[in-house]
């Protein structure tokens, strides 16, 4: 106690200079809490976003359909496995699909598209699409020869919702498939490559026009959130252990490309987190050496009075300790406002619609506030700063309390 | 001001030294600060440097060409419908002259790729070989077969991803389909004849390269074009160019420069611009409240000299500068380790840093694994302008201080 009233009182006796170096822990403190907050924010939002839009979170697929996607990479009797899985994992959005590419063609064009077969009934509970059709609506017969397309597609195709489009492609066992389809609705997902390639019609149609029979190439998993990915992830392989050639791919395996950019952004934002804490760290080791050297008399009378070196050398660790403390509380306090206010208005900066839509984001984001993201750069800040005073305090030990007394 | 008072710069800066070393434990570590400081500046500046300029490099390689020329309609609706008269004379002037320094024609549709195996969406390119080649085409890049040879080649060059998915090999035949000027679907045979690598795999699948001629019988159109692109020797002002090409082309046709082609990119450079300068503000301020704060030290504990040295008959003012050039001389030490510090540590990684553990991570962003640093002149600039500047502003107050003591209290301080 006493130590504590004595480190606070120190502390104080060059009131400017613990203010100013307070302010430098502050300014990183607040820096750091709200890039943190708005980094985790948006990687959160990039991960939904995309898992959201189409993949889901995890998929059941055979082997090395992932790297190479053949239609003849299939499941069979898919839909009764879907209709399986859901009944025992009651909490997951499933549903099975088929995938294609196939030339479309209106009575103007044609064009190369992904066509994508699937459950009008289960779809809507693993992908946002069916609830971005903007003109017509989503697909719900699941036999129908119905077909929802991107605005850009019909755009291009010069199709509008109750035109025909013609699709050409190859069957299962390499049969030549054709069949015509009436748009039913077209869809506005923003994201320029699945608005101008992506269609999706009925499972079963789909089935019949590439002679797949009851097959189908994956299973998407949709869970609440992120965190119940490995729980959900590991009742779907226990489901399906008997079936040995599918695997369970989780969105890390389905997107790699999403995980490394998130790393590959980590990796520069921790540079420069790292730059700005170190350079608080050596505000604290001047300040602290500085608050060592100008006391050198008074620590050379209080060692001759029988004082241990170790006790002072405590004593400069926990003003710092209080400086740093300070520095957190307010950095923190100020950081978390400019979070808070963010996360409700939202952020962004001129030009960064063209940007977000790169990653899958709108033009705003918002930082995540929560104890994590606030507390990581403070605390980190603060076990920086106190690493910075073990270099004053360890003068301390070599204090000769006789020259020291002499000291001006 | 009368420099009668003065002392010769000299003689302050020699002062100036001594008592920057008065504590050489103190200012050594605020050197240390504005070292680091100043490298990071510029360290981080050149890697930002180096990924967004690699990021419009592939992309213009991608597009290829500074400046292109459609149909008003195609760039909405990239149909073989929406096509354009190959160059007329006055166009070909332009297009001929500096600032280019080479242009091509091209057929740009949309078409399908089928070999026995699969069928894949693709983009038909119809070129002249040579003129790819001097818009940027790499030849080094044909990993197997040979680049095709003229505008009536027969072959086919498709990229390496594109042939695994199709499951397809060199001198294998496949049929391409796409839709011709009479809105039936044309499809023909072609051979591949060679297979390239692209720097973004992306790319690989996407385009197919025919001969131009070839193309034109293929999709029935005659001799016209899709695009017609025109390279220059500055992408970061193609403005000159697209000037030229805009006002011979005439008002019919859309003529773009690559920022407005690929808006991403565009946006990117002027983000870059601000993100430096964000980046190095932001190091200067957590550096400023150690310079204050060392400065502010460096001058309570000289109180009674600065007394002393106005009782003599110093000016306030010359002991502001004094104070100033203590500041000067240490921002400029700390500036030329920093520099010196920031060359060496980039200069080892000239060549390149290989990132392809993130490589998809990075594709997703435009850019290909190998970074490569780019040091800018203006950007070392502006850095260390900054950090003067600032610092000045910042050192006025500890000087300002300093020069308002009364001689008489302060030589009585103790």
């Amino acid at each position: 106690m006493l130590n504590l009233r004595l480190a606070w009182r120190n502390l104080w006796r060059q009131k400017r200079r613990t203010w100013l170096t307070a302010t430098a822990m502050i300014f990183s403190n607040v820096l750091l809490v709200f890039m943190i907050s708005l980094q985790f924010g948006s990687y959160d939002m990039m991960i939904n976003n995309t898992l959201q839009a189409f993949s889901g979170h995890f998929q059941a697929q055979r082997a090395g359909y992932n790297d190479n996607p053949k239609l003849r990479l299939s499941i069979d009797a898919i839909g009764a496995l879907a209709q399986d899985l859901r009944l025992r994992m009651p909490d997951t959005k499933i549903a099975a699909r088929a995938a294609a590419f196939a030339l479309a063609s209106s009575d103007q064009r044609s064009f190369g598209i992904q066509v994508i077969g699937v459950q009008p009934e289960f779809e809507p509970g693993v992908s946002t699409l069916p609830g971005l059709v903007t003109k017509g609506a989503f697909l719900d017969d699941p036999g129908a020869a119905e077909i929802v397309i991107g605005s850009v597609m019909a755009r291009n195709l010069k199709v509008g919702v109750g035109d025909e489009i013609t699709l050409l492609g190859s069957g299962r066992d390499g049969s030549f498939a054709a069949g015509i389809l009436t748009v039913r609705g077209i869809f506005n997902s923003g994201l320029p490559d699945m608005d101008r390639s992506f269609a999706e019609i009925p499972l079963k149609y789909f089935q019949e026009m590439f002679s797949m029979g009851d097959h189908g190439n994956t299973v998407a998993f949709s869970v609440s959130a992120l965190d119940q990915v490995t729980p959900e992830l590991n009742q779907a392989a226990q489901a399906l252990k008997d079936h040995e050639d599918l695997l369970l791919l989780d969105w890390t395996r389905l997107h790699p490309g999403l995980k490394q950019a998130i790393q590959a952004d980590l990796s520069s934002a921790w540079f420069m987190y790292g730059v700005l804490i170190v350079l608080v760290a050596f505000s604290v080791l001047n300040t602290q050496l500085m608050a060592v050297l100008e006391r050198t008399k008074e620590f050379g009378v209080i060692t001759a009075l029988g004082i241990k070196p170790r006790k002072l050398a405590g004593l400069i660790m926990l003003e710092t300790a209080m400086m740093a403390f300070i520095g957190l509380v307010i950095g923190l306090f100020l950081g978390w406002l400019v979070a808070a206010y963010f996360n409700t208005v939202g952020f962004s900066y001129p030009g960064m619609d063209e940007v977000a839509a790169k990653f899958n984001l709108p033009g705003k984001m918002y930082p995540s506030v929560t104890p994590f993201s606030m507390l990581l750069g403070p605390v980190v800040v603060f076990l920086f700063c106190l690493l910075a005073s073990i270099y004053p305090a360890l003068r301390l030990f070599r204090l000769q309390p006789v020259d020291a007394m002499r000291a001006a | 001001m009368a420099s009668a008072n003065r002392l010769p710069l000299g003689a302050m800066a020699r002062m100036a030294w001594r008592n920057l070393w008065r504590n050489h434990r103190r200012t050594l570590i605020m050197l240390l600060a504005i070292t680091v400081g100043v490298w990071a500046m510029i360290f981080m500046t050149a890697l930002m440097r180096g990924m967004v300029d690699q990021m419009i490099e592939d992309g213009i390689d991608a597009l290829p060409g500074l400046v292109q020329i459609h149909h008003p309609d195609y760039r909405d609706d990239p149909s073989v419908e929406n096509s354009l008269e190959p160059p007329n004379q006055v166009l070909l002037q332009a297009l001929e002259s500096p600032p280019s320094t080479g242009w091509t024609t091209r057929i740009r549709v949309p078409a399908m790729i089928s070999s026995e195996r699969d069928s894949r969406g693709v983009t038909l390119l119809g070129v002249d070989p040579a003129g790819e080649i001097v818009l940027g085409f790499d030849p080094g890049s044909i990993v197997e077969g040979r680049f095709l040879e003229g505008t009536d080649d027969n072959g086919l060059v498709i990229g390496r991803k594109l042939l695994e998915r199709l499951e397809t090999d060199l001198g294998k035949r496949i049929v391409v389909m796409s839709q011709d000027t009479g809105n039936e679907i044309a499809d023909r045979g072609f051979r591949i004849v060679g297979v390239y690598k692209g720097k973004l795999a992306a790319l690989e699948e996407n385009y197919i390269y025919a001969g131009r001629s070839t193309v034109q019988s293929l999709l029935k159109m005659d001799a016209r074009v899709s695009e017609i692109a025109i390279t220059g020797r500055n992408y970061r002002n193609a403005d000159p160019l697209l000037r030229q090409v805009r006002t011979a082309a005439g008002g019919d046709l859309d003529v773009k420069a690559w920022t407005e082609l690929d808006t991403y990119l565009g946006l990117m450079l002027g983000v870059m611009d601000g993100f430096v300068l964000v980046w190095v503000i932001v190091i200067f301020l957590a550096l400023s409240f150690g310079l204050v704060n060392t400065l502010m030290m460096a001058v309570f504990e000289r109180v009674r000299e600065f007394g002393l040295m106005q009782a003599l008959g110093m000016k306030p003012s010359a002991i502001r500068y004094q104070v100033l050039l203590e500041s000067v001389l240490l921002l400029l030490l700390g500036l030329l380790a920093g520099n010196l510090l920031a060359v060496a540590s980039i200069l080892p990684i000239r060549d390149g840093i290989d990132l392809t553990v993130v490589a998809e991570g990075m594709e997703m962003m435009g850019v290909s694994s190998v970074l490569y640093p780019s040091l800018y002149l203006n950007d070392i600039v502006l850095a260390n302008v900054v950090v003067v500047l600032l610092g000045i502003l910042t050192s006025l107050l500890p000087a300002w201080r300093a020069s308002q003591y009364r001689p008489v209290e302060a030589i009585a301080k103790t």
